[in-house]
């Protein structure tokens, strides 16, 4: 019996030996054989939900590169995907409690966060802006006073809006939603006037609405670009390293451009619109020099 | 533990511009207040109408009375709730549907008589359970006195119905404050939304929620002590009202 | 005028009751179930005369049943894991998935109103019996679960199947945390299709037929165990 467990821990020796080097989320998934990406279920293009029910979208297609990059790394056969629809308000503690390991979606990279998460390269940059009826004709800031708007619920816009809200004094009332698809629908039912969120959210939601004619978004932005990364554990450099590599590797490479050309600039699911969002030079300085920097002024 | 606590926060400004945190969370708390209190008005006036018409010898009342009770009680009060936010205006004639989106505080009005009229199912059973729950003998001395059956109802039934339920309906009085939290689904920036809220903008959620629970856990003390004092007031002497 | 699109439910259907319905009636049944056997632990607890015991039980019961179950779902969805982590003694917060985390959120809340349920019950049951059991030489443990538990449970069964239907229409809030039980199938379908109104209708429909038929078996129930009794 004696002989037969010394045996036993001989044996395990080599593995017990990886998984030690091994830290944070790396050794999970090596462990469990899992990961688990958080998903969005209406930020188009990023992160939603097509006509077949199935989660797709540029920050998937590049969570799917980080994927298989960590099974190389990791040498496994087999690595199990599971996938958790999170909204604005849920992702951060959902990151932070181990629920999810990379939360793949349209979040914003900004200081404050990185007190509680971490963030891989950025993957786009988008301002925040609204979006309403072109019946209703608003266009700036200063036209939205005394309305009744609406954000997402966690949202740095939703903080931008209630910010702006007090320091202009613009007495507006502004509603929460769940999710962006919800918001959305309190502008379609005319139960809000606006829905202040980033403007590329706005674009892909009005593509994917049932009458995109009806909508228009507003000329002014309630900031400057900011960057979009896709959302990981705090203090576990392996797994960021790994991802970093993997993303810096993916941007520079031709088929990032590609990976844009296909979100942005092609017909797209659920209605085959194209967004139509050229490459800039900021996005086109994003791709080649590949940086996690939360900070807009370096873009 | 991977989280950064920070039990200042409740002291430092919220981004709204109305002060603290904590003050956020106050502001949550009188609409809580605001809305169970008008959510209870109407489950009591609304459960004692519908309580008393099924105790009638009316076949037709009591049966509207019946749909009524259940109606309102086997469908979840979130599914009510956007019942009567998101669905209803749009089957009304366009006009009237208009007013109702564009209501300053629709979210209040809706909530509250939403979660009044769900909370009305389970007063109307109490009050019905309650009137059942009297000795026939009571109510036959009524007719006997000559008293019509309104007479008999306000004069003799109800004031010993309505105290010897008051337990109940203390216990649902505290369902309906709990219950008013289902609203922040329909954009009511009650306490436990005015908590998300605080969990969003600080990412402080253990400290948020910790604050929320003991908020609602005084509250259920004051109610449940206020209500006591009214059971002990109002009590008949002498008679054992069950629990 | 507005014209109701049938159409619409009869595509959705599958994926309703596939995606939706099947979770919210697992997640009803087994949270039901758990909260049955915790909150019989909880009322033994409550009655024991070790004063630690019934302090712990009481203060629990009290607590859950003080707080909205909304923020009650938020707390352990976030807390969950590190919970797990402190029980399990591990190095990192334990991954606890969407069903499980609804699960464990269902069942220790509903154990506090089923044990409620089950204090009444216990105290149903004739002193007089407990110790002709003792007289037999039963043990706490045999008195109970030989005696007392069965017939609490079986006087009380109503009841429990009344809070029962409560739990099922409850996990209707799990929509909160963006998990896709019923509602949240019905409510991703309106938003998607823009059908907020048939699927609306059309989910309220359904949550009322079930409790709706359960409540009348539970009332048939009802009057066949008084008549036994």
């Amino acid at each position: 019996m004696k002989l037969f467990g010394i045996a036993v821990a001989l044996l395990a020796l080599p593995g017990l030996a990886a998984a030690q080097d091994l830290t944070g989320t790396l050794k999970k998934i090596k462990e469990t054989g899992t990961i688990t990406l958080g998903h969005r279920e209406s930020s188009v293009p990023f992160s939603y939900i097509d006509n077949n029910a199935k989660v797709v979208g540029y920050s998937m297609d590049i969570c799917g590169k980080i994927v298989e990059a960590v099974k190389a790394e990791l040498k496994m056969d087999k690595l199990d995907v599971r996938l958790l629809p999170v909204t604005s308000s849920t992702r951060i503690p959902l990151i932070a409690n181990g629920t999810i390991d990379l939360e793949c979606g349209s979040t914003t990279n900004n200081a404050e966060r990185q007190k509680q998460v971490a963030y891989t390269n950025t993957h786009f940059l988008t301002a925040s802006a609204f979006v309403s009826k072109k019946a209703k004709n608003l266009k700036k800031i200063e036209d939205l006073r005394g309305k009744t708007v609406v954000s997402t619920a966690g949202s740095t816009n939703m903080k931008q809006v209630v910010e702006a809200n007090a320091a202009k004094n613009l007495g507006m009332t502004v509603l929460p939603a769940k999710d962006h698809a919800a918001a959305f629908l309190l502008v379609e039912l005319d139960r809000a006037e606006a829905f202040i969120m980033d403007d590329i959210l706005l674009a892909g939601l009005v593509a994917s609405a049932k009458d995109p004619g009806l909508y228009q978004l507003s000329d002014e932005a309630f900031s400057l670009p900011e960057p979009y990364g896709i959302m990981l554990r705090k203090d576990d450099a392996p797994f960021k390293a790994l991802a970093d590599r993997t993303t810096a590797a993916l941007f520079k490479s031709p088929e990032g451009e590609a990976l844009y050309r296909k979100w942005f600039l092609s017909p797209i699911p659920p209605n085959g619109i194209n967004l139509n969002v050229p490459l800039n030079a900021m996005l086109r300085k994003m791709l080649e020099k590949p940086t996690d920097s939360a900070d807009p002024a370096a873009y | 533990m991977n989280y950064t606590w920070n039990w200042g926060i409740f002291w430092e400004l919220n981004p709204e511009g109305t002060g603290t945190y904590l003050d956020m969370l106050l502001m949550g708390l009188r609409w809580t207040l605001a809305t169970a209190a008008l959510a209870a008005a109407i489950a009591l006036v609304f459960g004692s109408i519908i309580g008393v018409i099924r105790t009638l010898p009316h076949r037709g009342l009591v049966l509207a009375g019946d749909a009524w009770v259940e109606f309102f009680r086997n469908i979840p009060l979130l599914v009510q709730l956007f019942l009567w936010y998101f669905v209803l205006p749009e089957l009304l004639p366009k006009a009237a549907g208009t007013w109702l989106k564009t209501l300053p505080n629709a979210s209040f009005w809706t909530g509250a008589i939403g979660v009044g009229l769900f909370m009305s199912s389970r007063v109307a059973e109490q009050v019905k359970a309650g009137i059942r729950s009297l000795p026939r003998g009571q109510s036959l001395a009524g007719t006997a006195l000559g008293l019509t059956t309104a007479q008999t109802y306000r004069y003799i039934l109800l004031p010993m119905a309505f105290r010897i339920i008051l337990p109940p309906l203390t216990s649902e009085l505290l369902n309906t404050v709990k219950n008013t939290s289902v609203a922040l689904t329909i954009g009511l920036m009650e306490l436990t939304a005015r908590t998300r809220a605080m969990q969003e903008y600080s990412f402080q959620v253990f400290e948020a929620f910790t604050a929320a629970t003991l908020i609602y856990l005084a509250l259920n003390a004051a109610l449940t002590f206020l209500m006591r004092r009214l059971e002990r007031a109002v009590a008949v002497p002498g008679y054992v009202t069950g629990k | 005028m507005f014209q109701f699109d049938f159409d619409i439910i009869l595509k959705t259907l599958p994926y309703l009751l596939k995606e939706g319905m099947v979770f919210t009636l697992t997640l009803t049944a087994l949270a039901a179930f758990g909260g049955l056997v915790l909150g019989t632990v909880l009322a033994l607890m409550r009655l024991s005369t070790l004063p630690g015991l019934a302090l712990f039980a009481t203060g629990y019961v009290n607590l859950m049943r003080s707080l909205p179950l909304v923020l009650v779902i938020f707390w352990f969805y976030f807390l969950v894991p590190y919970i797990g982590q402190a029980i399990l003694r591990t190095e990192r917060p334990v991954e606890v998935g969407a069903f499980a985390s609804a699960l464990i959120t269902f069942t220790l809340f509903e154990a506090a109103y089923f044990s409620e349920i089950m204090r009444a019950g216990i105290q149903s049951v004739p002193k007089g019996q407990l110790s002709a059991g003792y007289a037999l030489g039963l043990t706490y443990r045999q008195v109970m679960s030989y005696v007392v538990v069965p017939q609490a449970l079986r006087n009380m069964l109503p009841v429990i199947l009344t809070q029962t239907i409560v739990l099922f229409q409850d996990t209707s809030l799990v929509y909160v945390i963006s998990i896709t039980d019923f509602l949240g199938a019905a409510s991703k379908v309106a938003q998607r299709d823009g059908r907020l109104i048939e699927m609306y209708i059309f989910a309220a429909f359904v949550y009322f037929l079930i409790s709706f038929l359960a409540s009348l078996l539970v009332r048939r129930l009802q009057a066949r165990t008084a008549i036994i009794r």
